[in-house]
């Protein structure tokens, strides 16, 4: 008994030496907040008042029956549809023309597509609303292009493709640099030899590189789904949500509804909905992952 | 057929340069602007600045505050990620070294958890800590940052430290070394190239972060320097040379620290990625 007690007692401090930091920071910043965020999703509180109430599944009623968090839902829907479709096509074109080829000045090439993705968000959307708001709209006036003389930032029908543009141009060296690497993966032989039985070069790109290149695909088109429906910060600098709410994705409804509508129980509630949602989209791509490894 | 692909070629290249200009073109925009007033700037954001002034860069430097969000951007940050590198490797030492159910419980959990986004917690996270009058602090900002970055690096280090052989250890145990000791001595030396790939992933991360500095450190001394940008842009938002010049300072740090990484750099992107 006393053995082991002592026992118990060394494998604790050899814990607590090893582990003890990380598993206190891991409990009270991960764990807790989020055990008592789904408490907070059955309550009224304000984030005032110290008292409040009990109100069982009343929150989800109101998320299930607020139109502008379904709004803002489909239009994030939206925004990511488009966004995965373009990043990953044109990071892939990227990757692929500066794969393999002689390209003069390789390295430069693929280090300035990158280099968008070593700034923050905030950064990116102040220098792109100067673009927008000043630049474009300059360029529009000069030379008479209609669709550029007013800025895309006031109007509603193209305030949604700022955000666009500027994720695809944000994203697309970045998914550039998985794809190279899963490029430089593919056995040289087997092109040559596709070559040399007279395969020509979209017959191999089609035949060869593309099926390969599934795993990647999986890899950077999640990747760009899950960052989608966690956008915040370019949303907020680069057009703040506006003009009339047209641009508000769904990471800012939630903030807004809980720091500045002060309704922490209903805000609460609906950042558990984006959890379920992210959670499920990454149990996918897990899915889809042992999949194929099972079959390769 | 030479000349076809000569043609080829250089079409590719003209595609390639071209849409690499279109890529830098805001970075060339702001930095050329920079040096310009508001008035040559309305006339033509294109123009090159009639004189190479820094009155501009010096203005803005001291209305941001620069120096003091830079020092407080720098000290979260090298204080975070030194945290997440140190105590995350030794959590993944213990978990991979050691079969007790306990240790398999936890890191089951910290995996699980990189399914939860920031969104999910800030509220609750705000609520607690805001309760205990924690905020507006930066070491509780980088206990939270330590409690956001453990769980990747927990994962990433134990799969590398998986594929160490045991023998090294039993080797240095049997020369007296202590736990403790073997681990610093010869296991953390071998984790190199691990950490600094998760070094560069968690720099490139807390530097640039804003949600989270900006629901936990209020006041304006104590802001970091995306926060600070974006306040700044919020007051000077129509005096565009001193907002372009606030903005090549912010990105300036950044571009000089991936010149002197960049290899680095672009390899520990992708590890991250792919094992993420």
């Amino acid at each position: 008994m006393q053995a082991a007690e002592k026992r118990f007692v060394e494998k604790l401090k050899t814990y607590l030496l090893f582990a003890g930091p990380t598993t206190l920071v891991f409990i009270t910043v991960i764990i807790l907040p989020f055990l008592f965020g789904i408490y907070l999703t059955f309550t009224n509180w304000d984030g005032i008042s110290k008292a409040y109430t009990f109100v069982s599944f009343s929150n989800y009623k109101t998320v299930f029956q607020d139109a502008a968090f379904w709004t803002s839902f489909l239009r994030t829907v939206k925004y990511v549809f488009y966004t995965v479709i373009l990043v990953n096509s044109l990071g892939f074109a990227l990757a692929y023309a500066l794969t393999g080829n002689r390209v003069w000045g390789q390295n430069l090439l693929r280090t300035g597509f990158f280099v968008p993705n070593l700034i923050g968000g905030i950064i990116l959307g102040l220098v792109w609303r100067f673009i927008f708001s000043n630049v474009l709209v300059y360029l529009g006036r000069t030379f008479n292009i209609g669709f550029l003389s007013y800025s895309w930032l006031a109007n509603p029908h193209k305030a949604l493709w700022t955000l666009v543009i500027v994720s695809v141009w944000q994203y697309s060296g970045y998914m550039m640099i998985i794809f190279i690497a899963g490029l430089s993966n593919i056995p040289r032989e087997l092109l040559e030899a596709a070559t040399i039985d007279g395969a020509t070069g979209f017959q191999r790109l089609r035949t060869i590189v593309l099926p390969l290149m599934v795993p990647a695909f999986i890899v950077t088109v999640f990747l760009t789904i899950q960052r989608g429906f966690m956008v915040y910060d370019v949303n907020l600098a680069l057009t703040d949500g506006g003009p009339f709410k047209t641009t508000q994705l769904i990471s800012m409804h939630v903030y807004e509804k809980a720091f500045l509508a002060q309704q922490y129980g209903v805000g609460q509630s609906q950042a558990f909905f984006l959890f379920l949602l992210v959670a499920a989209i990454s149990l996918t791509q897990v899915y889809f992952t042992k999949k194929l490894e099972v079959e390769v | 057929m030479k000349a076809l692909r000569r043609a080829l070629s250089f079409l590719r290249h003209l595609l390639l340069y071209g849409l690499f200009a279109v890529y830098l073109s805001p970075f060339f925009l702001v930095l050329i602007n920079s040096f310009k007033s508001r008035r040559e700037i309305l006339s033509n954001p294109f123009g090159l600045p009639p004189a190479w002034s820094l009155q501009n860069f010096t203005t803005a430097f001291q209305r941001m505050g620069f120096v003091p969000a830079f020092m407080n951007s720098l000290v979260i940050t090298v204080c975070s990620v030194i945290g997440i590198a140190v105590f995350s490797a030794m959590t993944a030492y213990l978990f991979v070294r050691t079969d007790w159910r306990f240790n398999k419980l936890m890191f089951f959990a910290m995996v699980a958890s990189m399914l939860i986004p920031f969104q999910a917690i800030m509220i609750p996270l705000v609520r607690i800590y805001g309760g205990l009058n924690l905020l507006n602090n930066r070491w509780i900002l980088i206990y939270m940052y330590l409690g956001f970055g453990s769980s990747f690096a927990v994962f990433l280090y134990h799969g590398f430290i998986k594929s160490i052989p045991k023998e090294l250890e039993e080797a240095a145990m049997i020369d007296g070394c202590s736990r403790l000791q073997v681990f610093f001595l010869v296991v953390f030396p071998l984790l190199k190239s691990t950490t600094l790939s998760l070094i560069i992933l968690n720099v490139l991360w807390i530097w640039n972060d804003f949600l989270l500095p900006s629901l936990v450190l209020i006041s304006a001394n104590n802001r970091t320097l995306p926060l600070t940008t974006f306040y700044f842009h919020g007051t000077y938002t129509s005096d565009y040379g001193l907002l372009m010049a606030a903005l090549m300072l912010t990105i300036l740090p950044v571009i000089i620290f991936y010149t002197g990484l960049q290899k680095h750099i672009i390899r520990g992107v992708m590890e991250g990625a792919i094992k993420a």
